[in-house]
């Protein structure tokens, strides 16, 4: 693929067409709230781990959605579930349960020990 | 007493005899089985409490309280305690003075164990029972008070309400038969004593039938019939007890010396869990205790279904019942067994597999802000000085989301001139309760152990907690030598005590909410209380204490919307106006904000109703 401009930085752009979105429609199907969410932020602010993964729900979304699993895991390591993201969460989306039903339905092979 | 029949045996006997063969065959080897399934560590505390003469005393105690008198259930409900304790005490004082009879009038049958059962129909009447008037007497009075507690108990069929419940359990077929089965066994009893009272002898009951039964049946061949039928119905019921809920009759036996051992839930399906499985007597109370009970479709997703699921093992089913649920305890609470419902719903939840599993290796302790625990104390105040006691503060993620708390905490301690640390201040470690609560111990365990080094660094005396979800996981599974764990409605009260801090009367009225781990989970009532009344006027909600419904706002259900919670909000705040109080006060940040969304009067925290009254009082 042809990316424009200069190759300092490896490029960021995302190959739709190669990415594997079963994985992501089935998660939609279990938890169709996996796409109310619309970016606010919110659960970003709150989340007490995102000073050490950078754990930020939305971000995990937005990452399985692209097929940038690796990155969506690693971040979602260190969630402790403590539910604050659902308190503030303006859609009233139960966060708690998608971050659960993401761990059960990807595989972070990696990231097993 | 006239033995009439050489063998001291007839065809009847077997339907009985067969049930209790099977019966006990099905209990012996359970048990064993539940005994075997135990950790070694539970199976060996448990050998050793049946020699602990203390613990024995308190199984006796239980045993007669709980199986026999139903004392719980007389305490929920007169009608409610009659009706049960009527049918259980009756039937086992019946069971042993028939046996108490074959000792004394034919002790060479002591060894066949239909004997007791059928007794009436083997013997004929001598001089040796003083005319009935004691033994036999006892049998009719006790068989009348098991009738009056079937009558009463064909009448909560229909009427519920008139025993205290709203709503009651729907039967499944098994239950049904051994229902009615268990409802036709002393009818049954009762007239085919009826028909040989003439020969057996018999008292008010019995004789009086019997009178009855001869003035317009002369025919002594109805005699054996009946005797079938009463023997065919303890055959019935015994075969299907095993399937239905009255294994809780013998499950409950069982349970209550592992209870009183100190055993608790460790497998999701094994050992202890499972016993608490079978001695669910699917009595429905727990639903009407259960707050998501407001919505209509969640009647089915109460403790008394989760043990009948489990029973099944619909897994489906399980996993929806046992992710559903706030987890406020308030089954367990209720329960006339002891059947802990929140705990079961845990360990349900913990046998599930996730792929991905977090790992909290990578936070390094050390590093930002996380233990930099600086001692400050900013007033003068002489007696706090002379305490010298350090106080860490954890205010926990739902504090975070709710500032004034916290604000108001910090304000406390600094005019009382305590030392004191904001330990996340600027963001920490969560206590790791959300995660246990869904099921992942590990995981838990994990924050327990990063948030216990940080803490025992400190060198704090008290670590003071402002929420009810963190205290409670602080005090059960945290192991901090030497530092005392506090809520902080125990601290201002403690304060108070102690003359740290002076609390003035307003002319508000305030009604306490127990938030359910603080309450239920810790057993905090009193102190919370003593703080609000030193400060207004204390009025109670109708349903308060171990009974308080839970907010709604609950981390403990996985499952449940934010749309789908409230109206149990709306539930619990009713039940909290009912003596119209101006401000609620709760000492749970999530509880505040719950209520705050609905609340048409204010929702206030402990700490900041004292910090308000003591902020207006220096500004005058």
């Amino acid at each position: 693929m042809n990316v424009f401009g200069f190759k300092i930085s490896p490029s960021s752009a995302i190959d739709m067409d190669k990415v594997d979105r079963a994985r992501f429609e089935e998660l939609c199907r279990v938890e169709p709230d996996a796409v109310r969410c619309m970016a606010c932020g919110s659960c970003s602010a709150t989340c007490p781990a995102s000073a050490f993964s950078g754990m930020s729900i939305r971000k995990v979304l937005l990452m399985l959605q692209r097929g940038k699993e690796k990155d969506a895991f690693r971040m979602m390591r260190n969630c402790m579930l403590c539910g604050k993201c659902t308190m503030v969460c303006p859609r009233g989306i139960n966060t708690r349960h998608l971050i659960l039903s993401i761990c059960r339905i990807y595989d972070d092979k990696e990231g097993k020990q | 007493m006239r033995e009439i029949y050489l063998s001291g045996y007839n065809n009847f006997v077997l339907p009985f005899m067969l049930g209790m063969l099977f019966v006990l065959t099905w209990c012996i080897v359970g048990a064993v089985r539940i005994i075997l399934q135990l950790p070694h560590q539970d199976r060996k505390a448990f050998f050793l409490s049946l020699v602990n003469p203390k613990i024995m005393a308190r199984n006796i105690r239980d045993w007669f309280c709980d199986c026999l008198f139903h004392v719980k259930l007389w305490k929920r409900n007169k009608m409610l305690g009659y009706m049960h304790s009527s049918i259980a005490f009756g039937w086992f004082m019946i069971i042993v003075i028939g046996h108490i009879e074959v000792f004394l009038y034919t002790p060479e049958r002591v060894h066949q164990i239909w004997y007791p059962i059928f007794f009436r129909y083997f013997v004929a009447v001598t001089d040796s029972t003083m005319k009935g008037s004691f033994f036999f007497f006892l049998m009719d009075f006790f068989l009348l008070m098991i009738l009056s507690g079937i009558i009463l108990a064909i009448i909560k069929r229909v009427r519920s309400r008139m025993f205290g419940m709203r709503r009651t359990t729907r039967a499944s077929i098994t239950d049904l038969i051994g229902l009615y089965s268990l409802w036709s066994i002393f009818p049954l009893r009762l007239l085919a004593e009826g028909f040989t009272a003439d020969i057996s002898g018999g008292s008010f009951l019995t004789k009086s039938l019997n009178w009855v039964l001869h003035s317009f049946l002369s025919d002594q061949m109805n005699m054996l019939p009946t005797w079938w039928a009463y023997s065919i119905a303890l055959g019935v019921f015994m075969c299907i007890l095993p399937f239905s809920r009255y294994m809780h009759i013998p499950a409950e036996i069982l349970l209550i010396p592992l209870r009183n051992a100190g055993i608790h839930v460790s497998h999701a399906r094994k050992g202890f869990a499972k016993l608490q499985v079978y001695s669910c007597p699917g009595c429905g109370v727990c639903i009407d205790a259960c707050p998501m009970g407001t919505v209509k479709s969640n009647i089915k997703d109460t403790t008394v279904y989760l043990n009948r699921q489990i029973k099944r093992y619909n897994e489906k089913r399980i996993e929806e019942i046992s992710d559903k649920c706030l987890l406020c305890g308030k089954c367990t609470a209720v329960c006339p067994v002891g059947v802990e419902g929140d705990k079961m719903r845990i360990a349900q939840r913990s046998i599930r597999k996730y792929n991905i599993s977090p790992d909290y290796s990578n936070i390094d302790i050390n590093q930002g802000n996380l233990s930099k625990n600086i001692f400050v104390s900013t007033s003068n105040n002489v007696v706090s000085k002379n305490k010298n006691e350090r106080v860490i503060y954890f205010a926990g993620c739902m504090t975070a989301l709710t500032p004034s708390i916290s604000k108001s905490m910090t304000q406390i301690l600094e005019k009382c001139g305590i030392d004191y640390s904001f330990m996340d201040k600027d963001g920490g470690i969560c206590c790791g309760r959300p995660m246990w609560m869904a099921g992942r111990f590990d995981q838990a365990k994990q924050m327990i152990e990063k948030n216990t080094e940080i803490i025992t660094k400190s060198g704090a005396d008290i670590l003071l907690l402002s929420c009810p979800i963190c205290y409670k996981i602080f005090k059960e599974r945290y192991r901090l030598e030497g530092i005392e764990i506090l809520h902080h409605t125990e601290y201002i009260e403690r304060l108070v005590k102690e003359g740290i801090l002076t609390l003035e009367k307003s002319g508000s009225s305030y009604v306490f909410h127990d938030p359910c781990e603080l309450g239920r989970g810790c057993g905090i009532y009193d102190q919370p209380r003593k703080v609000i009344s030193g400060l207004g006027n204390l009025v109670e909600a109708s349903q308060n204490g171990k009974e308080s419904i839970c907010c709604g706002g609950s981390l403990g259900s996985l499952t449940l919307g934010f749309d789908k919670r409230k109206t149990m909000t709306e539930n619990a705040l009713h039940n909290l106006t009912i003596a119209d109080p101006d401000v609620i006060v709760t000492a749970c940040p999530l509880c505040r904000s719950t209520f705050n969304r609905y609340s048409d009067r204010p929702v206030k925290d402990i700490a900041e109703i004292v910090e308000e009254q003591y902020r207006k009082r220096v500004n005058i």
